[in-house]
């Protein structure tokens, strides 16, 4: 069951458009994120990769400074796909509702994070 | 008699140690009242939302502050843009009484100078760059309403969501419109 999710996962991060990744984040996630500011939520540029909470000067939830994720295809879908089911005691709550939206936007800050 | 009404009801709020609620806030939890013996996970977790939302909230005061004081805006735009701040000051305020009435404890609003940093308000040179950075924002924030929708234990709280949605919208669509940029072409643009 795991394989098959990771495969699912890994399937959907190769098929991923990173540019309308791009257009998702601005519409989307703008209202409370940027590349390089902390705002409302953690500036996201290099977050592919990183721990969960350890953005620079972010005042993060006990929740999600205190969690073991790593943000990666799997778990940025997870996050996306329902905050408080991935990390209950999280502060964001905001859901992607469709498969395809969550690895665009995966996608795009991957790219944004070098990876 | 609506004012003995009127008199009546501040008497119980006060005597109940609950603040006087404007009318906003009073529209806001209208319906709302099971909200007071609502599961306490919930509760919590609808505190947090409410407490991003009312971060928003702060922010889009600031960056109106920024923009109404920058001596970039004419009349009437500027008119406008203190307008739509108003309502975001209402907005916040309908938040901070209703997460004081879950029990939680509203987030302390951050300087209109970090904000200001944040935003990178030292690139706005025009009437037009702070139109489009309101439009921006106020896009974003109308998504970020729809997208927490489902995320609320409270389902009158997702309804409240989806009016404050509205109020944003509404202002994303004067801002276009004032800008002369082309409405958009198919429907359900906002949360997508």
């Amino acid at each position: 069951m795991a394989v098959a999710l990771a495969l699912a996962v890994a399937a959907d991060a190769a098929a991923a458009d990173a540019a309308h990744g791009q257009e998702l984040y601005e519409s989307r996630c703008g209202g409370c994120h940027s590349l390089d500011a902390n705002r409302v939520g953690p500036a996201h540029r290099g977050v592919y990769g990183r721990k969960a909470g350890s953005a620079p000067n972010f005042n993060y939830s006990p929740a999600v400074k205190n969690s073991n994720v790593v943000w990666g295809e799997r778990t940025l879908d997870a996050w996306l796909t329902n905050p408080q089911a991935l990390i209950p005691g999280q502060r964001m709550n905001f859901r992607v509702a469709t498969a395809e939206d969550r690895a665009d936007i995966t996608a795009y800050l991957r790219q944004q994070s070098g990876k | 008699m609506t004012q003995s009404i009127d008199l009546r009801r501040r008497g119980l709020l006060r005597a109940s140690g609950v603040s006087v609620l404007s009318a906003s806030t009073v529209a806001l939890l209208a319906g709302s009242e099971k909200m007071a013996v609502a599961q306490p996970s919930n509760t919590a977790n609808d505190v947090g939302i409410l407490n991003t939302a009312l971060a928003l909230e702060n922010e889009a005061i600031s960056a109106y502050q920024l923009g109404a004081t920058s001596g970039l805006l004419q009349k009437p735009v500027l008119e406008v843009a203190v307008l739509f701040q108003t309502h975001h000051k209402e907005h916040r305020d309908a938040l901070i009484a209703t997460i004081r009435k879950l029990g939680g404890t509203p987030a302390a609003a951050r300087s209109d100078a970090e904000v200001a940093q944040a935003l990178n308000a030292s690139a706005l040179k025009s009437q037009t760059d702070v139109l489009r950075l309101a439009q921006r924002l106020e896009k974003g924030a109308a998504n970020a309403y729809i997208g927490v929708i489902p995320s609320f234990g409270d389902r009158p709280l997702a309804q409240v969501s989806a009016r404050l949605a509205a109020d944003e919208a509404m202002h994303w669509t004067v801002l276009t419109q004032v800008l002369k940029d082309p409405l958009p072409a198919k429907a359900l643009s906002f949360g997508a």
